[in-house]
């Protein structure tokens, strides 16, 4: 290169590039996210987190959990399933229409112990006609989606994480890499926040084997009877302090555990669709 | 204006010894605190208790003063020094206000301490390779625009650049270069000067004073990341290389176009990588990404080929010293290349997410490549401005406490999160159980980690005993000098 101007050119070039690419492009096609509606059920999502949980994020922040920690589920691909839910009143017709659909459906033990799965879907859109088809027969049937994959597999959450999910956090702390289990759902799966106070102040008493470092300066050591304290920690024995004393969590483990109690991220979404078990109409096809 | 005078290289380096002793300084400083930092960081690994009752030193506040101490206090200033002196040294210039380049050295350095302290106090930003706090931001900023402008003056001012007095054109003054073109070291320190500024003030500015929403987030961080390992470290490492590899060898660089392969594809493919492959954005991101990091695999090849070639032939022994160094270097950043280009793969990728996988490459670029590289350049440069000859068994002892421990320290974490990835895909086994290999693979590396500790150590011993060298000779001579006008004085009267 001859001279200085074209070494700042390329660099110019190049740099802007990416900067338009990654910084400028993601601020205009997420940048302005706000809460979307969930799919089927319309609710906004996601709802802002209440105060205690907004600060424990901070002290989450400050420990610096996210580097053992990963707020992302990650999924494979999806099942799909087309399930009968209601027969309709015209059996003789509802059978009809699903001879049509598979000559071995048209059964009187399809019509049995309803909902009952029909059959496989290639994806979401093969259901259309098919629904067309039940539908016209005076019958109901929904397409129930199932996330797969690994994490989903080991209850990390329902469906992947995706970007509406992050909407209300700052700073975003997706993470990089599990130390430590995975803690985008880990609201729905230890909902209880005295059983995070625990785990915190002594990881072992709750899992066996933990790996995970004990956060005591969350806590204090205090005499019991100096004043009621209503979330003094009930440890089991060889983690209890001695007799006469009691560990109180500080405000920032009470905060810390808020936050983890919220963190949930499983409500279906357009762009992340999931049938939720007990929800009896979920992400039925229009 | 009549062109200036060439300036002898003695000249030169004297110029370059104030700022070279700040940053070189300073940077040695924070490689052995970051070393102490990374160990307290994997006791957290051997005894799960140790820290339970600090804070300060709990594994979520020491591994980020560890990456912000090795990013910010080691890699940083070095890479400037390095590059100072080699914009100067090609440019046949001394370097511009070495009083002012020194000053911004210190504010780097009182930045970097900020920063420090605001992650122990539980001030961290939260992302990944930009964990210092908000007010940390703005004094780093000020130090290096004040660096880099000094850098740019001295470049600009080099010697080979003079006008053309007697120009056809009259009244055009036109500049020319007495050299048809700059040597490739001087387009990697320039694009690098001006490569971090941006984006260090677009991490700084949209993470911190202007803070975007959501996701965007975390592209920013991760592209800035991004940036800063797989492009400014390399630019700032290569242009050290480049320099050292055919001066050492004493053969010409092989070759100049090579090198603009390298330059080029390095700029045009490093800074699209750094998204993860599974990271919650819009899926055209992470492609993108991972077909960038493929790419980013293209210049390091050319950097290998253009070392081999140089260094072919060449009967210069290098029996631990710089040279030694500058190759290793280049293995490792063809290494770490490799394995980044790897995580490109979908396939692969979805076993090395989330493990200790991507934790082993970052380590091998910036202690194998980075590190290596500059201390290095920093035993090659030392001697030079300052006059004063390291012990070579001390510079090859270190050389082979960084190499053993780079090795022991980033080849199990590799080899550790492919196990514990191949088991997180399994979700018959238990989490506690995919982790429990790689703690292992953790255990191993932290051996590595008490190695580098001790080269780092090392080195710093290597240039505080430098620069202690210099100041008792200047200390010498100012008496020599003081006493000897005595003398004089007293004869004349």
């Amino acid at each position: 290169m001859k001279s200085s101007a074209l070494v700042f050119l390329t660099a110019f070039m190049a740099l802007s590039a990416s900067w338009g690419g990654f910084v400028l492009a993601p601020q205009i096609q997420l940048g302005r996210n706000a809460q979307a509606k969930t799919v089927p059920a319309g609710d906004l999502y996601p709802v802002a987190r209440p105060g205690l949980a907004n600060q424990g994020a901070d002290v989450y922040r400050a420990l610096g959990c996210v580097h053992c920690h990963s707020q992302q589920v990650r999924q494979d691909g999806v099942k799909c399933e087309l399930v009968l839910t209601d027969a309709g009143t015209n059996t003789t017709a509802t059978l009809a229409a699903l001879g049509k659909l598979k000559p071995g459906l048209a059964t009187a033990e399809t019509l049995s112990g309803l909902p009952k799965t029909l059959m496989p879907l290639a994806d979401m859109n093969a259901a259309d006609p098919l629904l067309k088809v039940i539908t016209g027969a005076g019958a109901k049937a929904e397409v129930h989606v199932t996330p797969t994959g690994p994490d989903i597999a080991r209850q990390w959450g329902r469906r992947h994480t995706v970007a509406q999910d992050y909407v209300f956090d700052s700073p975003v702390q997706p993470g990089t890499r599990r130390a430590g289990p995975d803690l985008a759902n880990v609201g729905a799966r230890f909902p209880d926040r005295n059983w995070h106070l625990r785990h915190l102040y002594a990881p072992l008493a709750e899992v066996a084997n933990s790996t995970m470092p004990p956060y005591r300066f969350l806590f204090e050591k205090r005499p019991v009877g100096s004043g009621p304290v209503p979330d003094a920690l009930a440890l089991p024995a060889g983690f209890a302090a001695e007799p006469g004393f009691e560990i109180v969590p500080t405000d920032a483990a009470r905060a810390l555990a808020a936050y983890l109690v919220s963190l949930r991220a499983d409500s279906p979404l357009f762009e992340a669709p999931v049938t939720l078990p007990p929800a009896p109409a979920t992400t039925a096809a229009k | 204006m009549t062109a200036p005078p060439s300036n002898p290289p003695s000249a030169i380096d004297a110029s370059c010894r104030l700022p070279l002793f700040g940053l070189f300084g300073g940077a040695a400083v924070c490689l052995a605190l970051a070393s102490g930092f990374g160990l307290i960081a994997s006791l957290s690994f051997h005894k799960a208790s140790l820290f339970a009752d600090c804070a300060m030193l709990s594994y979520g506040r020491a591994y980020p003063a560890w990456s912000h101490l090795l990013v910010y206090g080691f890699c940083v200033p070095a890479g400037l020094g390095a590059g100072l002196w080699l914009l100067a040294r090609l440019g046949r210039v001394e370097v511009a206000k070495p009083w002012l380049i020194a000053f911004g050295a210190k504010l780097w350095n009182l930045g970097v301490l900020v920063g420090l302290i605001g992650i122990l106090a539980g001030d961290a930003s939260g992302f990944e390779w930009f964990e210092m706090p908000r007010y940390a931001v703005i004094i780093l900023l000020a130090a290096f625009l004040i660096i880099t402008l000094c850098a740019f003056i001295t470049h600009y001012g080099r010697s080979r650049r003079h006008e053309e007095a007697d120009s056809p054109s009259g009244t055009e003054a036109r500049f020319v270069t007495s050299e048809p073109t700059l040597y490739p070291s001087q387009w990697f320190v320039v694009a690098a000067l001006f490569w971090f500024p941006w984006i260090f003030t677009t991490a700084g500015w949209l993470l911190h004073y202007f803070q975007v929403r959501g996701v965007v987030q975390v592209a920013v961080g991760w592209w800035y990341a991004g940036n800063l390992l797989n492009v400014w470290l390399p630019l700032t490492g290569l242009a050290a290389t480049f320099y050292l590899l055919p001066k050492i060898t004493g053969r010409p660089l092989q070759s100049q176009y090579l090198a603009l392969f390298a330059f080029l594809t390095l700029v045009v493919f490093g800074t699209w990588t750094g998204m993860p492959a599974h990271a919650p954005l819009p899926a055209w991101m992470p492609t993108l990404s991972g077909g960038a990091s493929l790419l980013a695999l293209v210049p390091a090849l050319a950097v290998v080929a253009s070392a081999i070639l140089t260094c072919r032939g060449s009967n210069v022994a290098c029996l631990g010293g710089p040279l030694c160094y500058a190759k290793f270097g280049v293995v490792s950043f063809a290494v770490s290349s490799l394995l980044i280009a790897l995580t490109a793969c979908p396939l692969i990728s979805r076993v090395t997410d989330f493990t200790w996988f991507n934790h082993g490459h970052a380590t091998l670029r910036l202690y194998g490549f980075f590190v290596m590289t500059m201390t290095g350049a920093a035993y090659y440069i030392l001697p030079r401005v300052s006059g004063i000859e390291i012990c070579a068994n001390r510079v090859r002892a270190n050389f082979w406490l960084f190499v053993i421990g780079t090795l022991l320290f980033t080849l199990p974490l590799v080899a550790g999160g492919v196990t514990q990835g191949a088991k997180l895909l399994d979700p018959s086994i238990l989490f506690l159980d995919t982790a429990k290999p790689a703690m292992m693979a953790f255990r191993m590396s932290t051996l590595g980690e008490v190695l580098i500790a001790a080269g780092s150590g090392l080195f710093l011993f290597n240039v505080l005993a430098v620069m202690a060298a210099w100041y008792r000779s200047v200390c010498r001579q100012a008496f020599a000098n003081a006493t000897a006008r005595l003398e004089t004085a007293e004869a004349q009267s």
